[in-house]
C-alpha cells in the first residue's frame, strides 16, 4: 500500500436543473423569438426595464402584464471594457469588447458585445444591434450577434451618465 | 443595550493557491487552531460557531458547513453559516459578534475559508441559464466598466490603479501570510502586466487562494480581565440595495455611503479620516481603493484617486490602508471580508508585525459583496468606547 | 433578555413543481399578502434576513434576487445565511436582542423542483469519502429508519400513524400540498421505495416560500393584540459522520429544547419540520411531547416541505395557533443535514 498522500482527486459532479424563466422572462424571450425587444414600465415611477423582468426590484412590485414597451434595437454605450481572458462559458475570440448598451427609451442597461475597432470603443457611442439569420432565431438574446457603431454623433454624456 | 465586546484570539493561514497537504477540515481546523492559541482558550471554552464562506459550487459541497461541524469544535453547540456574497468573511464577523453582543453567548469563535483550488471558482461565478446571454466574464468583466465609469467621472489619472497595485505588493513583502510575494515589484511591472479586462492590468488584479481565517470574541467580563491587548468592538454595520434598478449608481452605491455614515454614528466618529489610524479595505481590483475611500468618506466623492497619489494610503501616510497586503495579495473569497477585519483588529492590537502602524489605536474593516450592494465594516479599537 | 414576538407570517402554497414562476415571483406575492395583512411598510423594517440555498437553485449567489422582492431601497441592513429561514429568524432574533433592531422582515425559499433534490442532497456529505458514492437523501434516511426499527426504537405502524395524522390534519390548511384520509393499514400495504420507508414515509418535493415579521413587546402590539413572544430560542448542530453519533435518537433537539424550556410547562401546540415519518418520532420524543399536546395541526412538513422555508414555515403555523387563541404555549422545530444533523426548538407563549 503506497505511503503517499493523496493530494487531488476528480470528483466530477453532473447536475441538471430545468430553470423557470419566470413569467415576464417569458415575454420577453418569446417577443425576441419574433425578433422584438420588450421593456416592462414599472407602475410605480414609469421608467423602462430591459431586459423585461418580473418586479421592480427598486419598489418590490410585480411588473403588470399590460406594461411592456417595445424598443428599437439601438442605443448608447455608457460603459465598456475590452476583455483579453478566456473564460470556459464565453465562446467569443479573444480580445472582445462587452458593453453596457442603453437602448433608445430604455432606462436601465443590457450587457452584450461590440463588434468593432477596439481604438474606436468609447462611452457615448451609438450603437445598433446585429441580428442573427432569422432562422436560427431562438429564445435566446444572443439572436443579436453584437452591436456595431452606427455612423451617428456621440451621445451627450449628461444624457446617460445616470445609468453607469 | 448591546453588551461590549472584544476581539482575544486572531488565526489565520498562510495563503496559497494550492493548499495541497490539507483537506477542507484541516485547512479551517488550522486558522481556528491558531485563534484558540492567541486567546489561550480550547475548544470546549466556545459557545458557538459562526461559519462563513462565498457560493458552496466554488468548492462542490452544498452547505459545506455541516460536514466541516466537528472540524471547527462545532459538535452539539450552536453553528450559523453565514452566506453574503463577497462581503461574507465581514458579515460572518458580525454576526459572530452579534451573538456576544446580545448577551446570548459569552465567547464564539468565527471561521472563513474558501479553497479555490478544490474548484473553479470563474466556472462557478458564469453558469448562465439558457436565456440570459453570456456576455460577462467572470468578476474582473462585471467590474471593470464600473471602474471606467469611476475614471470618467472623477478624472483621475489612468495610473491610479496602478499605484494601488504597487503599494499593496509592497506591504504584502511584509506579510509573510501573504499568498503574492513579488520581491522585484515595481510601477513598470504593473504598467506592463498584460491587460485583462480593459483599464484592469493583470497585476491589478486578485489571486485565488485556498485559506482560513478565525477570530475569537468575548464580553467585557471575560475580555476586561486579560493583560494582553484586545480589540473592542465599538461598532458593526451591514447594508444592500438590489443588484440593479434604473438610476442605481453602480459606481458609487447609495449602500456604501449609508453604512459609512451609520458606521461612524454608532462608532462616535466625526471626522474619520482622523480620527481612524489605518484601514483594511476589500480591494480585488487595484481602482477600488480610491472609490471606496470616497465610499468610507475618508475623502470627498471623486477626490479618493488623490489618497493614492499623495500616497496617503501607504504604510507611511496619514490613512494607511491595506497594510497587509489586502485582496490584490490575498484572495481566500469567502474569508477575504473576514481578514480584514480580523487585520484591522491586528493593527489595534499592535500585533501585526512588520506591516504594524505604529501606534494604531483606531481602525477600520471593511468588505463588499455581490454588483458592489453589499456592504459590511467594522469599527475596532484598543480601548474601550 | 428583550422580549420579542412573532406578529406576521404569509405563506406561499407548497408545490410540486411551478412551471410558471421563478423564485421572486413565488415570493413577491407571499411577501404583497404579508404587508396587506400587516400594514407594514419598509420603513418600520430595521433588519431584513434570509435563508436559502445555492445548489436548490443551481446558481452561485442565487439568495441576491431575493432583495428584488423585498424592495431594498433606500439600502436596508440586511443578512443571509446559507440555512432555512428559521436560523435567519434566529439571526434577527439576535439583532433585536442586542438593541440593532426593534422589528425585523425575515424570509425563506426554495424551488427544488429544478434539479434533483435527493441527489442534490448528497452534495452535503464528505466530500473526500461519502458524497463520491452519491447516496441520494432518501437511502440515507432509510438506513437511520432501518436503525429504529431493528433497534426496536420505533415501528412501522407507528411511522404510518405519523403520517395518516399529519396529512389528516393538512386537510384543513390551504397552503398544504399533501392531504387526504389514508389508513395505518393501507399505507402499511404500499410498496417500499427505500426499504424500511414508503412513499408516505417521505415528505414531498415542494417549492415554496415563506415571510415573517418578529418585533420588539414594544412594537408587537402594533401588530397583534396577542403575540407569541418568543420565550425560548435555541439551536445546535451534531457532527455529520454517521459513526459518531446516536442515529435512534436527536440529542440535538434534547439539548436545543432543554435550553429553551420546553419541558417546563405543558405544550399546547407542535409544528415539527422533519422531513421523514420516524424522524418526526425521534423529534417528538425529544421534546417530551405526549397525546396532551396537538402536534402538526398544519400538517407538519410531511405535508408540504417547502425547502429553506419549511422551518421559518412551521414557526409561522406555531405562531398563528396563539395569535387566534387557540394556544397559550406553542414549540416550533426545524432541521437541517443528513439524520437530523442539526436542529432549532423555538418556544413561544402568548402570555
Amino acid at each position: 500500500m503506497s505511503e503517499d498522500p493523496i493530494e487531488v482527486f476528480l470528483q466530477p459532479i453532473q447536475l441538471d436543473y430545468d430553470y423557470t424563466a419566470g413569467v415576464s422572462a417569458s415575454r420577453f424571450l418569446r417577443a425576441i423569438e419574433q425578433g422584438k425587444l420588450l421593456g416592462q414600465r414599472c407602475p410605480v415611477d414609469g421608467r423602462v426595464y430591459f431586459p423585461s423582468r418580473g418586479s421592480c426590484p427598486q419598489h418590490a412590485v410585480p411588473f403588470a402584464d399590460d406594461g411592456a414597451v417595445e424598443l428599437p434595437d439601438r442605443g448608447t454605450i455608457v460603459t465598456y471594457s475590452i476583455v483579453r481572458v478566456p473564460s470556459e462559458n464565453i465562446p467569443l475570440e479573444l480580445p472582445y469588447i462587452t458593453v453596457q448598451v442603453l437602448l433608445d427609451g430604455a432606462d436601465t442597461v443590457l450587457m452584450h458585445v461590440l463588434d468593432g475597432d477596439l481604438d474606436t470603443v468609447r462611452m457615448g457611442l451609438r450603437v445598433e444591434a446585429v441580428w442573427k439569420p432569422k432562422e436560427e432565431w431562438t429564445t435566446s438574446l444572443a439572436n443579436i450577434l453584437y452591436f456595431r457603431p452606427l455612423d451617428e454623433p456621440d451621445a451627450d454624456y449628461d444624457s446617460y451618465k445616470e445609468h453607469i | 443595550m448591546a453588551e461590549l465586546t472584544a476581539v482575544v484570539g486572531i488565526g489565520q493561514t498562510k495563503y496559497v493557491s494550492k493548499r495541497l497537504d490539507k483537506s477542507m477540515p484541516g485547512l479551517i481546523r488550522e486558522a481556528a487552531e491558531r485563534a484558540l492559541e492567541d486567546a489561550g482558550c480550547t475548544w470546549n471554552d466556545i459557545d458557538a460557531v459562526i461559519m462563513g464562506k462565498a457560493p458552496d459550487m466554488f468548492e462542490g459541497v452544498m452547505m459545506p458547513e455541516l460536514f466541516l461541524n466537528d472540524a471547527i469544535g462545532g459538535a452539539y453547540k450552536p453553528m450559523l453559516r453565514v452566506h453574503t456574497a463577497g462581503s461574507v468573511g465581514g458579515s460572518t464577523g458580525i454576526v459572530a459578534a452579534s451573538m456576544v453582543q446580545s448577551g446570548i453567548h459569552e465567547r464564539v469563535l468565527c471561521v472563513a475559508y474558501e479553497k479555490q483550488s478544490e474548484s473553479n471558482a470563474t466556472w462557478a461565478l458564469s453558469i448562465s441559464l439558457p436565456f440570459s446571454l453570456a456576455s460577462v466574464a467572470g468578476a474582473g468583466g462585471y467590474f471593470a466598466p464600473l471602474v471606467r465609469g469611476y475614471i470618467r467621472r472623477s478624472g483621475a489619472p489612468e495610473d491610479t490603479g496602478i499605484r494601488v497595485a504597487v503599494k499593496d505588493r509592497q506591504n504584502a513583502l511584509r506579510n509573510p501570510l501573504a499568498h503574492l510575494q513579488l520581491k522585484d515589484i515595481s510601477f513598470e511591472m504593473v504598467a506592463n502586466s498584460p491587460m485583462l479586462w480593459d483599464p484592469i492590468r493583470y497585476l491589478e488584479t486578485c489571486p485565488s487562494s485556498d485559506g482560513a481565517c478565525a477570530m475569537v470574541m468575548e464580553n467585557e467580563a471575560l475580555a476586561g480581565k486579560r493583560s494582553n491587548k484586545v480589540a473592542w468592538i465599538h461598532a458593526t454595520e451591514m447594508k444592500s440595495e438590489p443588484t440593479m434598478f434604473s438610476g442605481r449608481d453602480q459606481v458609487m452605491p447609495q449602500a456604501i455611503l449609508d453604512n459609512s455614515k451609520s458606521l461612524y454614528k454608532k462608532a462616535g466618529i466625526t471626522k474619520p479620516r482622523e480620527e481612524i489610524d489605518c484601514a483594511e479595505i476589500y480591494v480585488p481590483f487595484s481602482w477600488f481603493e480610491p472609490m471606496w475611500m470616497e465610499g468610507m468618506r475618508i475623502t470627498d466623492i471623486n477626490q479618493g484617486w488623490k489618497m493614492t497619489y499623495e500616497g496617503a494610503t501607504a504604510l507611511d501616510g496619514d490613512f494607511p490602508v491595506n497594510m497587509s497586503g489586502g485582496v490584490l495579495s490575498s484572495n481566500p473569497i469567502g474569508a477575504s471580508g473576514l481578514i480584514r477585519f480580523a487585520e484591522a483588529a491586528r493593527q489595534v492590537r499592535g500585533i501585526a508585525g512588520d506591516h504594524q502602524v505604529d501606534g494604531a489605536k483606531k481602525a477600520l474593516g471593511h468588505a463588499y459583496g455581490g454588483g458592489s450592494q453589499y456592504f459590511s465594516t467594522w469599527i475596532v479599537s484598543s480601548d474601550k468606547p | 433578555m428583550r422580549d420579542v414576538a412573532v406578529v406576521g407570517f404569509a405563506q406561499s402554497d407548497s408545490m410540486r413543481r411551478e412551471t410558471d414562476r421563478n423564485e421572486v415571483e413565488i415570493l413577491i406575492p407571499v411577501m404583497q399578502e404579508l404587508r396587506k395583512k400587516t400594514g407594514l411598510t419598509n420603513d418600520q423594517v430595521d433588519f431584513v434576513c434570509s435563508g436559502s440555498s445555492d445548489y436548490l437553485a443551481g446558481q452561485s449567489f442565487a439568495f441576491i434576487a431575493g432583495l428584488d422582492a423585498v424592495g431594498a431601497w433606500p439600502p436596508i441592513c440586511e443578512s443571509h445565511l446559507e440555512m432555512d429561514g428559521a436560523w435567519a429568524l434566529y439571526e434577527a432574533w439576535v439583532k433585536i436582542q442586542m438593541g440593532y433592531a426593534d422589528l425585523a422582515l425575515v424570509y425563506g425559499f426554495g424551488k427544488p423542483s429544478m434539479g434533483d433534490l435527493p441527489l442534490t442532497m448528497a452534495l452535503q456529505l464528505d466530500p473526500y469519502t461519502t458524497m463520491p458514492l452519491w447516496p441520494d437523501a432518501i437511502s440515507i434516511a432509510a438506513i437511520q429508519a432501518r436503525l429504529c426499527q431493528e433497534g426496536g426504537t420505533l415501528s412501522a405502524e407507528e411511522m404510518a400513524e405519523r403520517a395518516v395524522r399529519d396529512r389528516g390534519n393538512a386537510k384543513s390548511n390551504p397552503y398544504a400540498q399533501v392531504k387526504g384520509d389514508f389508513s395505518v393499514d393501507g399505507i402499511l400495504a404500499d410498496p417500499y421505495i427505500a426499504n424500511p420507508l414508503r412513499k408516505h414515509d417521505c415528505s414531498p418535493i415542494s417549492d415554496g416560500a415563506s415571510v415573517m415579521i418578529i418585533a420588539s413587546a414594544e412594537k408587537a402590539r402594533e401588530f397583534q393584540d396577542r403575540p407569541a413572544f418568543i420565550r425560548g430560542f435555541e439551536h445546535i448542530c451534531e457532527p455529520m459522520d454517521f459513526g459518531v453519533r446516536d442515529l435512534t435518537s436527536s440529542k440535538s433537539t434534547e439539548i436545543a429544547a432543554e435550553k429553551a424550556g420546553v419541558r417546563a410547562d405543558k405544550i399546547d401546540v407542535a409544528e415539527l419540520s422533519a422531513p421523514f415519518t420516524h424522524q418526526e418520532i425521534l423529534v417528538e420524543r425529544a421534546l417530551g411531547l405526549d397525546e396532551s399536546t396537538n402536534i402538526n395541526p398544519s400538517g407538519g412538513a410531511l405535508a408540504g416541505n417547502p425547502i429553506m422555508a419549511v422551518g421559518l414555515t412551521r414557526i409561522g403555523e406555531a405562531a398563528a395557533r396563539i395569535w387566534d387563541g387557540s394556544a397559550d404555549r406553542a414549540v416550533a422545530h426545524a432541521t437541517s443535514g443528513p439524520c437530523l444533523q442539526q436542529n432549532l426548538v423555538c418556544l413561544m407563549e402568548g402570555n
